[in-house]
């Protein structure tokens, strides 16, 4: 199932619709989250795409203090820091994204683990603005 | 099991340039001297002719120096033409990679004689479009976009080890006073200075502009200064990342039986291994680097030898924390000991695992495509007695270089043997 649904841009485009999408394997019913086309699990390509739920828990973080260009341009830089983590999804899979909502004045007190849950975030403006995949504490 | 090489592959000889900040030098300059470095090592010396084939090892001079298709124009500038010469491309593995290539030519037995090159010229560009050049060896459809930085990704993994084992933070800090402390033996390296050599001179660059001097207990107390030492990636401090650097390597691999005809003390690569994973977050384990685990694995098979049979190595280093994730990867130390071995001085040149003896990519500098060619050159050194005041003691049989891409996505290990 190679079709328009499971293609490597619809991830962005589902989020451009508030959407978390994953796929689910229809052989061994692995999830994979962004989607994938081939199964890594068994290699199958009967996959079909589904809907997270958006819901999971801080696995890792950093805080970064020297951001790249793109986020440097969103108004981040070493006195205000952002926080960027890894989020294992209630489904399985983890997934990159950064972390809102939080206090980063002493990164210590972020804790792996904490319960999280999905929010879009907006960098960019006018034309260039783009919606991104967020956490944010549940 | 891995398979040995169909036969035996020699290095038999080695160059680099400097590593470091060179505005006046083009790449093609840095692998100039490289290549003749290393044509004054080889013993019996070599005509350039006799080379059959170059791979080298470059990660993205299409951004750094608005040069792509780099193999032949370096292959022209040493006067090798038309020999067949190839780019490789595997981020800051590039250059082990492009060994590996090496290597297994001549096991194939089409060629004989190859050069192996690494090269990057990266201080052209300002900071932040190197941040966004190196950026590029991470998934900018799943990554990127998250906010990830480098230094980022090997926070999040330094954030998920620190936790994982309760291990001190302090660790980290003792990597790169160690590597330091090394590379100020290395007149190679870019930072040719310990960390107490910084302190002195950043207390003389103060009284010579009429400010406070600052004033620190130690080495840790400058460390944890967030003046000296500002965060870049939490955990991580300016002091845990390797540098932005210029710099060269060149080696030259012959097949064994004609090792004779170059030098009398060749050093034989008897394991070579690579594997691959996906994007940071895909992995099981976010505290190691599942695909140097698994390179190793198959480095070690092919030798027939263990990591106990190591007697020192050069890994990739191009965090702290990535070196002490290394040593476990290794199987050097069992998992979650590597953060003690590093406090313990276990790591250190006169300890029971020497690590990263030239200074590592931490103060040696991080050209990142010449890294892992880089590393051959302080293996043929010690293994030669020419480390001079960071020589080893002993008789060193065994060495391996650990040299990784991105986040792990490549990882190549080589493991290498002195017979005489």
């Amino acid at each position: 199932m190679t079709d328009q649904a499971l293609r490597s841009k619809a991830f962005d485009q589902a989020i451009a619709e508030d959407v978390l999408i994953g796929s689910r394997c229809l052989v061994c019913g692995n999830i994979s989250v962004p989607q994938r086309q081939i199964c890594p699990n068994c290699h199958s390509d009967q996959v079909e795409r589904i809907q997270v739920n958006g819901i999971g828990t801080l696995a890792t973080f950093t805080v970064i203090y020297v951001p790249p260009t793109s986020m440097a341009d969103a108004g981040y830089n070493a006195k205000n820091p952002y926080c960027v983590g890894i989020v294992a999804l209630q489904e399985g899979p983890r997934i990159s994204a950064q972390i809102v909502g939080l206090d980063l004045s002493d990164p210590a007190t972020i804790k792996i683990g904490m319960p999280l849950k999905q929010t879009f975030v907006v960098r960019g403006e006018g034309e260039s603005a783009k919606k991104f995949l967020a956490f944010e504490p549940a | 099991m891995a398979k040995k090489l169909s036969r035996g592959v020699a290095v038999v000889g080695v160059g680099m340039s400097k590593f470091g900040v060179f505005p006046e030098k083009t790449s093609r300059d840095l692998f100039v001297e490289a290549f003749q470095e290393l044509r004054q090592s080889v013993q019996k010396g070599f005509d350039p002719k006799d080379i059959e084939a170059f791979y080298m090892g470059n990660f993205t001079s299409d951004c750094f120096e608005n040069q792509a298709h780099l193999a032949p124009i370096m292959a022209s500038w040493v006067g090798i033409s038309p020999v067949e010469s190839t780019r490789i491309e595997d981020a800051c593995a590039s250059g082990g990679v492009a060994l590996r290539q090496g290597v297994l030519a001549i096991a194939s037995g089409e060629v004989d004689v190859v050069l192996v090159g690494g090269l990057e010229k990266m201080t052209d560009l300002p900071g932040a479009k190197v941040t966004d050049a190196l950026a590029l060896a991470a998934d900018s459809l799943f990554e990127i976009p998250a906010g990830f930085t480098f230094p980022g990704f090997y926070a999040a993994m330094a954030t998920a080890y620190l936790d994982q084992y309760k291990a001190d933070p302090d660790a980290l800090l003792r990597v790169g006073i160690k590597n330091h402390k090394n590379g100020g033996l290395n007149e190679k390296a870019q930072f040719n200075q310990s960390i107490k050599d910084v302190m002195i001179s950043k207390q003389r660059k103060a009284a010579q502009k009429g400010l406070p001097i600052p004033e620190w207990a130690d080495e840790m107390a400058f460390l944890k200064d967030p003046k000296a030492n500002p965060m870049i990636a939490w955990p991580l401090r300016l002091f845990d990342c390797s540098p932005v650097s210029d710099g060269a390597a060149a080696v030259l691999l012959v097949s064994e039986e004609m090792a004779a005809k170059f030098t009398d003390e060749p050093i034989f690569v008897v394991g070579s291994g690579q594997a691959s994973d996906g994007a940071l977050a895909e992995r099981a384990s976010l505290s190691e680097i599942p695909a140097a685990a698994k390179a190793s694995r198959r480095a070690y098979e092919m030798a027939g030898l263990t990591p106990d049979d190591i007697d020192f190595a050069e890994v990739h280093d191009c965090f702290t924390i990535a070196e002490i994730m290394a040593t476990e990867d290794l199987g050097f130390f069992p998992r979650g000991e590597g953060w003690k071995a590093a406090m313990q001085g276990q790591t250190a040149h006169d300890g029971s695992h020497p690590i990263n003896t030239s200074g590592g990519l931490k103060s040696k500098g991080h050209p990142v495509g010449a890294s892992g060619v880089g590393q051959v050159v302080e293996v043929w050194k010690q293994m030669h007695g020419l480390a001079g005041e960071r020589q080893l003691c002993g008789n060193l049989r065994h060495a391996l270089t650990h040299n990784v891409g991105g986040t792990g996505q490549t990882c190549v290990v080589h493991i290498f043997e002195k017979r005489n």
